[in-house]
């Protein structure tokens, strides 16, 4: 049953993609819910297990290691495969209306959104180092190829920069792959833990993985590929790229650095990690406050929320893993609902310059709404998954006595503050500015709906925070066994 | 000198060249080859690694690089396509810095 | 029937004002008689309610809602005799100023929004008044910022939005303070709930210098809503918002929030036996004996009848916090019944102004000659506000100066009574040249912009100021009485000093 359910996980949007291209044009709609809608259903077998046994695992059509691919799923995993399901499904929403699957751009559209969600299951159930690699590719491929559907030069721009910075970085990820092979023999994820010993080979592998990670994470300094691309992408695109496919990299270096590398002494490389992170938080935001664009501030403001993803790094802690874990799913709810918003917006009036926005409350109050609800929840104001993930963090800073991440953590909150009250200031209470035309097209309710879910959602998270940190303590690295 | 040797000053070359046209070049299709010629660096150190040519080289490593080399085909493949449709709407294939975006 | 009905009583109490705020927003702008019916159904039910609880409570019962946020961190909504007093206050004045608004904003644009924010509003500082532990406390005073917000900057021009973000720099760089204070002090004790005497006394003293630290970060952090010097800049600016979000910033929902916050951690989480330990009543005592003279000093140079008002609010505030931080009975409850006498006689004074400058256009002091023949109810209503605050006996302020100076000298700190009597001279030194123009000069000819104002709107609008008036008569000449908020107040501080 539980074996069923990962395969499907992996094979049913797979073929689900292929069989788009075949089937004839008004059959398209009734696929594409046909793949979309079970998906949630397919992960209910797997939690119970998860959930009794603290993992899964299965060797792919019987074939073992070395040769064969091992899946596994344990809480952490799990927890990121349901915030892809719940994404799916509420951005589907959207991109149901915004790429009917029965036109051509729907065509373009669907079986690489297909494929993305197959390349996102199959990267999360991987469990060694090569596979991960050849799943990172073909979510990264499917990804840009999404961008590319916008077919505006500057998405194009933006896309190819994306794909080439992408290449690098995965080169730079299998050369360590190779290396570690090279020094013990195996490309197990868990294995490679107990063989690895702390020397120079395994150090320089370490590196060269971690870097080319961080590249496709778009963690500062390397993220300056990700403006461009999120904020030019197609809206329910944005939304799914800024959700969890940056994360989906996170994710792969928390597994290296928990996992593999666990047990190496490594203080300044910690504290180094920890230092981009706050970087990070200081430059996205900083950006973020002069962008002329809502997309674009978005964007940026993705940046900065990822390096609160690398503080769990220098504070190390149980508390830390779960403020990160939660913070990772939060922002990705709230980050999704505020993308699902702007593309309705940028697709009802053409334009989302900001100076063009003023008044907009009154056009559009639903995603003004979506809007605001997201913004409390990504600035850490209570009652919201924000709010909790950011106290998480500041007990974790506190337990340690780390004044400075716990002032850099409340500064990061200041300043989310600071750009998006920017927005919601233009948006509901400026008045409309005259000579602009009025033309507007209504976003179908739909489209609305499933920005306001996402924001919801993500309010309610803060509720709704002790299945999750549960999970996530079961899923700590210093609990169980590799 | 060893052969083992051989190959990783070549692979280092390599990979130094490619790092290198990438940064310098300014047409897509130079920073294309950039890349794939920093692949062939890395394909060549994991063959180098999995065994010494005369005796019995391990197979992993080898079926690695295979998969590799089938992904690189590929997203040359979609990174050509891509230029194309970039070059077909602006007329150029090369990169420009404007993030924002038109409107 | 009775215990589900203590648990969810509180939660219920918070949300009708919610809901009917959210009702408001998709009732939408057009549907005035609809939003005036949820307005004031709302505001009837909600006092109907905090009726019901205070029988319960007088009854011995403790209405009480609790979930779990987080492990060992409970969202906790809780009715003692404290959060009644808070609540009774905000839910009257609720109702007074809903009606008083309605008929102001008559005929301005996005009502909707208005009234949705300002239920809401409400719903924040209920969340407040029945927060049964800091961490619930600090939830309701982030969302109550949330929701003022946007009443401040309603008005949408130049002037309102940079306001608005100078209330939001102070309000949310003090909430950031506010919570680093809260995540250490959940390090050391844990969340526990309000209790009276102090939930962390047990630390006591080998963690004295941490206890200061988080002291001073909590002060900051609800100092800023107290508009505590020198953290008082946003509220003057704030002045630029419509008369009755005013009232509500000055008399019921933030600067209030703030004090009460404060009341909170001295008497409930610290415990004033503890305040007095580490040596912290004395320096917050001196900074609002400071507060109350530079505000009392500054409001007599405004030439805006609205600013001047506002820096008498920076001036005010800051005898509730004198009372509780001077410590003993007396003072505290010279404190805490400031809390209630000077919401009524603010929003009064409040209310009239509003009046003023809606049916006349008098904004400016100087415009004031002569009004009290042309609108004499609205201005004897003004005159008992502004007599109320020199602490002119029998209306209520007098009650609480004379409780201040009595407790401050009970409390062995003589000094306060120089700065009660510097301050009672500067109040009189700014309201009573208004009360000569008001009540002695001639009238102009022409007044500045003079309005038709329909009869229902007068009536609504005069009737709410002349209702807040009688009442802060009542509360002083009634102070002896069972219910009055002096015996209520004397009630609560004996749990304090047992």
């Amino acid at each position: 049953m539980t074996e069923a359910a990962l395969a499907g996980l992996v094979f049913l949007p797979l073929l689900g993609a292929c069989l788009l291209l075949l089937v004839p044009r008004q059959w398209r709609t009734a696929l594409v819910l046909l793949v979309v809608v079970p998906l949630p259903v397919l992960l209910l077998p797997i939690t119970a297990v998860v959930w009794q046994q603290q993992a899964v695992q299965m060797a792919v059509a019987g074939h073992a290691l070395p040769l064969g691919i091992v899946w596994r799923v344990d809480a952490l995993s799990l927890l990121l495969l349901w915030l892809n399901a719940f994404l799916l499904v509420f951005v589907g929403l959207q991109a149901l209306t915004r790429f009917p699957p029965a036109t051509p751009a729907g065509l373009r559209f669907w079986p690489l959104w297909l494929l993305l969600a197959a390349g996102i299951h199959a990267l999360l159930l991987s469990a060694d180092l090569f596979n991960l690699y050849v799943t990172l590719e073909l979510v990264t491929l499917a990804g840009i190829g999404l961008i590319a559907t916008s077919n505006r030069p500057a998405a194009l721009q933006a896309a190819m920069r994306y794909l080439l910075l992408a290449l690098m970085a995965s080169l730079l990820y299998l050369l360590g792959v190779g290396l570690i092979y090279a020094e013990i023999g195996t490309l197990d994820l868990y294995e490679a833990g107990n063989l690895l010993e702390p020397g120079l080979l395994p150090a320089t592998a370490m590196v060269l993985m971690i870097t080319g990670l961080l590249v496709k994470a778009a963690i500062f300094p390397l993220h300056a590929w990700l403006p461009a691309a999120h904020g030019n992408a197609p809206g329910p695109v944005s939304a799914l790229l800024s959700a969890i496919v940056v994360k989906v990299s996170i994710y792969i270096v928390w597994r290296l650095w928990f996992w593999t590398a666990e047990g190496w002494p490594m203080p300044a490389l910690e504290l180094f990690l920890g230092l981009l992170g706050a970087g990070a938080i200081l430059y996205g935001s900083a950006l973020a406050l002069v962008q002329k664009r809502l997309k674009m501030v978005i964007a940026y403001s993705t940046v900065a929320q990822l390096g609160y993803l690398m503080l769990i790094f220098p504070l190390a802690s149980l508390l830390a893993w779960q403020a990160a874990g939660f913070h990772l799913v939060s922002h990705g709810l709230a980050k999704a609902a505020l993308f699902v918003a702007a593309g309705n917006i940028l697709a009802s009036l053409g334009t989302d310059r900001l100076r063009r926005l003023a008044g907009l409350d009154q056009r559009l109050p639903l995603d003004v709404f979506t809007l605001a609800l997201a913004s409390v929840s990504l600035m850490g104001l209570p009652p919201s998954g924000g709010f909790i993930g950011k106290w998480l963090f500041l007990q974790a800073a506190w337990e340690q006595g780390a004044w400075g991440w716990m002032a850099l953590i409340a500064l990061g909150g200041l300043l989310a503050a600071a750009y998006l009250f920017r927005i919601l200031a233009l948006t509901c209470f400026h008045p409309r500015s005259h000579g602009h035309s009025s033309r507007l097209r209504e976003p179908p309710s739909r489209a609305s709906l499933a920005g306001l879910l996402l924001a919801l959602a993500a309010i309610g998270l803060g509720f709704a925070s002790a299945p999750i940190l549960t999970m996530l303590a079961s899923a700590w690295p210093g609990v169980i066994a590799p | 000198m060893s052969s083992a040797v051989l190959f990783v000053i070549v692979a280092a070359l390599l990979f130094g060249i490619g790092v290198y046209g990438l940064i310098i070049a300014g047409h897509l299709l130079r920073k294309l080859f950039a890349i794939n010629i920093m692949g062939n660096a890395i394909f060549i150190l994991m063959v180098a690694a999995s065994g010494p040519l005369d005796g019995k080289p391990d197979a992993l490593p080898q079926a690695l690089v295979l998969t590799g080399i089938v992904i690189a085909v590929s997203a040359t493949a979609f990174a050509l396509a891509l230029m194309v449709r970039l070059y077909q709407l602006t007329g150029q294939a090369s990169l420009h810095n404007n993030e924002g975006g038109d409107d | 029937m009775i215990p589900l009905l203590l648990f969810w009583l509180p939660l219920v109490t918070v949300l009708v004002s919610a809901v009917a705020g959210l009702a408001i927003f998709v009732a939408g702008e057009r549907r005035q008689r609809l939003r005036t019916w949820l307005n004031l159904a709302a505001a009837v039910l909600k006092l109907m309610l905090i009726a019901l609880i205070g029988l319960l409570v007088m009854a011995g019962h403790t209405p009480e809602f609790r979930i779990s946020l987080l492990p060992e961190l409970d969202l906790v909504l809780r009715a003692d005799a404290l959060s009644m007093l808070f609540a009774t206050l905000s839910a009257l004045l609720w109702l007074v100023t809903t009606i008083y608004a309605i008929a102001y904003l008559e005929h301005a644009p996005n009502r909707a929004r208005f009234f949705g924010f300002f239920s809401l509003c409400v719903a924040s500082t209920m969340g407040i008044a029945m927060a049964g532990n800091l961490v619930t406390f600090f939830i309701f005073y982030e969302l109550l910022t949330l929701t003022t917000w946007p009443l401040v900057v309603h008005t949408g021009t130049a002037a309102a939005i940079a306001s608005g973000r100078t209330y939001l720099r102070y309000t949310l760089t003090g909430s950031a303070v506010f919570l680093i204070g809260l995540v250490w002090l959940y390090g050391l004790a844990g969340g526990q709930d309000f209790i009276a005497g102090g939930t962390i006394s047990e630390l006591g003293l080998d963690q004295d210098w941490s206890l200061r630290i988080i002291f001073l970060l909590l002060v900051i952090g609800m100092g800023v809503k107290a508009a505590l010097f020198p953290l008082h800049a946003w509220l003057p600016k704030a002045m630029v918002a419509p008369a009755p979000v005013s009232a509500l910033l000055h008399a019921v929902a933030v600067v209030k929030a703030g004090a009460f916050g404060l009341v909170r951690v001295i008497e409930d989480v610290y415990g004033p036996a503890l305040v007095s330990e580490l040596g912290l009543g004395l320096p917050l005592a001196i900074a609002a004996a400071f507060t109350i003279i530079y505000g009392s000093a500054l409001a007599l140079f405004q030439t805006d009848i609205k600013k001047r008002l506002a820096f008498s609010t920076v001036s005010q505030v800051s005898y509730i916090i004198l009372g509780v931080a001077i410590g003993g009975p007396v003072a505290t409850i010279g404190g805490l019944v400031h809390l209630v006498h000077q919401g009524l006689m603010k929003i009064t004074l409040f209310f009239c102004a509003g009046i003023f400058a809606n049916f006349l256009g008098v904004k400016k002091i100087s415009q004031l000659d002569g009004i009290g023949r042309r609108l004499p109810w609205t201005s004897a209503c003004f005159t008992i506000g502004a007599l109320g605050m020199i602490g002119l006996p029998p209306v209520a302020g007098f009650i609480s100066k004379w409780y201040l100076g009595a407790g401050a000298v009970a409390a062995g700190q003589p000094w306060v009574i120089i700065v009660l009597v510097t301050s009672t001279l500067l109040n009189a030194a700014y309201f009573l040249p208004l009360l000569k123009r008001i009540w002695l000069h001639d009238p102009p000819r022409q007044w500045p912009a003079e309005v038709q104002v329909s009869r229902l709107e007068t009536a609504a609008m005069v009737g709410s100021s002349i209702t807040t008036a009688l009442f802060s008569l009542a509360v002083g000449l009634l102070a002896g009485f069972p219910l009055s908020p002096l015996n209520w107040v004397t009630g609560i501080v004996t749990e304090y000093f047992p």
